[in-house]
């Protein structure tokens, strides 16, 4: 077990050696949460909080989520991943490891950006809130794209990334940010629950003093979503190892 | 003597299509076992089968005393284990080093016992300037040369090689040849496949011949040459190089080969005389003549049946 983990280190070392310098994540992870804030900043008269909000969850949910789905199919097309999963590691410490370097980069660039941010806004925040929620929701995130590397299980990272894409955007419309959960419709409300961005949304704006769900609620969401996506990325990644090798 | 690998009645289906047929057999500790056959006979799906990585539909795997169908057992075999996977690349984005610093990390070696084993292999196998440059300027041989210093990091008892020879010069292939000679002279086992009949003959103490998923002989490459025993054949090259096949009463089949012609006998002295005969009425000069026993490709060929399938 102690080893298994030890060694999920090593894949996630490997993962941010490599992977952390591509120009897709780069693009994916970093310019373009940036100019999706910049573009839901301009042109509207914003308060403090909700942009501190809006920025923090954008970035730490493009951040965690921009290496994680295309590791596997690059691994497949450099002709890499047989080598690695004969090791002597499980699929799952492999998983263990490709989710650990997505959380480390969303982790990473999210404090980065939003502790300057809270300092710049001169917000009242409660830090232990705020922490909590960030570390729970980058996992969650983290542990979202182990399931969306998991199928199809193709060595065309392309393909991977345009339907995380798909995914992501249609998660990030219904979460809350762009409208606040309590000036939703009920069945925008309902829809909304569906995604986990939702409730770090509102742990955030608790961190704040105004969430809108009870903050265990928020917090057991993530908790419940990360677990659910780990161990069902690892399920269909096992269901479809076969079909990676040609 | 106890046995390394131990298949039994491996099958392997890819949808409907059977890939390896109940295939069985066994490699003794310390042995060198070459495992030959046409392309898309089921040589690296079998290889994929024994090392845990495909599960078979049906049959029975053990490698080094642990049963491969089991994950706990089957990460406990690989530890022991190092393997070349067909058409495998080391990271290009990493360095030399960085990748047989990942591979012992994966086997859960300690920091020190890496960078020392490291630096051995890097020496061994020519790499050791290159070590802190990125593989992506790595040629084919150097990066062939790489995989299996990654697969040797951890000092394993057993090899699984999938053509760790293909498209190398000679000078990398004989490396890797002599490399395999070391690691058996220092009692590891060594399962490789190769199409290289000489590679096969020169490291191989036994051979199994796997034709369309079914393995249809096993046994030293000296007793599987019994096998043709008939097939001697006489090579002749002439100046100028003409010939005439009806001159020889004695062939059996004629292959022009270059500017040699050879030809297959069951009465290898006849043919030669007929052919000397030939050369003194035509007037030409013998350049080689010389008589071959069956090699190990005559044996393929015949087994095989000379299809590609
Ligand atoms: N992932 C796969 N899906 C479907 N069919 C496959 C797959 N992998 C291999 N096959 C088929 O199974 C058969 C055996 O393939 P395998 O790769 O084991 O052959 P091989 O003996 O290693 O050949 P080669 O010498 O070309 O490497 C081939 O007919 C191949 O087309
Ligand atoms: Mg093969």
């Amino acid at each position: 077990m102690i080893d298994q983990l030890k060694r999920s280190f090593a894949v996630a070392k490997k993962d941010m050696l490599i992977f952390y310098l591509k120009g897709p994540v780069v693009i994916m992870g970093l310019l373009f949460p940036f100019f999706l804030f910049l573009a839901f900043l301009i042109g509207r008269n914003l308060p403090d909080e909700q942009l501190f909000v809006g920025l923090t969850a954008m970035t730490a949910f493009f951040t965690s989520t921009a290496v994680g789905p295309t590791i596997i199919p690059w691994e497949c097309r450099g002709r890499t991943f047989e080598r690695l999963i004969t090791a002597p590691v499980s699929l799952t410490t492999v998983l263990l490891g490709d989710f650990q370097a997505s959380l480390y980069f969303g982790l990473a660039i999210t404090f980065a950006i939003a502790v300057p941010a809270v300092l710049y806004f001169s917000l009242g925040l409660g830090w232990v809130i705020f922490i909590t929620a960030t570390l729970l929701a980058v996992g969650t995130f983290s542990a979202m794209t182990v399931l969306l590397s998991s199928y199809p299980p193709t060595d065309v990272p392309a393909d991977v990334m345009m339907l995380t894409s798909l995914a992501k955007f249609s998660l990030l419309f219904i979460s809350g940010i762009f409208v606040p959960l309590e000036k939703l419709p009920s069945y925008g409300r309902l829809v909304s629950y569906i995604s986990p961005l939702t409730y770090y949304v509102d742990a955030l704006r608790h961190s704040l003093g105004r969430g809108y769900l009870p903050l265990w609620i928020d917090l057991g969401m993530l908790v419940l979503f990360g677990i659910a996506f780990f161990f069902a990325g690892v399920a269909v990644h096992k269901r479809v190892l076969e079909k990676r090798f040609t | 003597m106890e046995k390394a690998i131990e298949a039994v009645n491996l099958t392997k289906y890819y949808g409907s299509f059977l890939a390896v047929d109940g295939v069985s057999f066994s490699v003794k500790s310390g042995e060198v076992f070459g495992f030959l056959g046409p392309n898309g006979a089921g040589k690296t799906t079998t290889i994929r089968m024994v090392t845990g990585l495909l599960r078979p539909n049906s049959g029975e795997v053990r490698v080094l005393g642990c049963n491969m169908l089991d994950e706990r057992e089957k990460i406990r075999a690989r530890e022991k284990t190092g393997i070349v996977p067909e058409m495998a690349n080391p990271y290009v984005d990493l360095t030399a080093m960085q990748n047989l610093r990942l591979m012992g990390e994966l086997y859960g070696m300690s920091k020190a016992e890496i960078e020392k084993r490291s630096l051995e292999l890097l020496r061994e196998f020519g790499l050791y300037e290159k070590r802190n440059v990125k593989v992506r300027g790595f040629s084919k041989g150097m990066r062939q040369r790489l995989i299996i210093a990654m697969a040797m990091v951890a000092d394993p008892e057993l090899y699984f090689l999938d053509e760790p020879t293909s498209g190398l010069d000679v000078i990398s292939a004989r490396l890797i040849k002599d490399v395999i000679r070391e690691e058996k002279r220092a009692g590891k086992t060594i399962f490789l496949t190769t199409h290289n009949m000489d590679d096969a003959n020169e490291l191989c103490e036994r051979i199994g011949i796997i034709r369309r998923g079914k393995l249809i002989a096993i046994d030293t490459p000296e007793k599987l040459k019994q096998l043709v025993k008939g097939r001697v054949s006489v090579e002749v090259s002439f100046e100028p190089m003409k010939f005439d096949p009806s001159v020889l009463s004695s062939a059996l089949k004629v292959e022009p080969m270059g500017d040699k012609v050879k030809i297959y006998t069951k009465d290898p002295d006849k043919t030669v005389k007929e052919l000397v005969r030939y050369a003194e009425r035509e007037k030409l000069r013998i350049v080689s003549l010389r008589t071959l026993s069956p090699s190990l490709e005559d044996v393929f060929m015949e087994l095989v049946g000379g299809r590609n399938d």
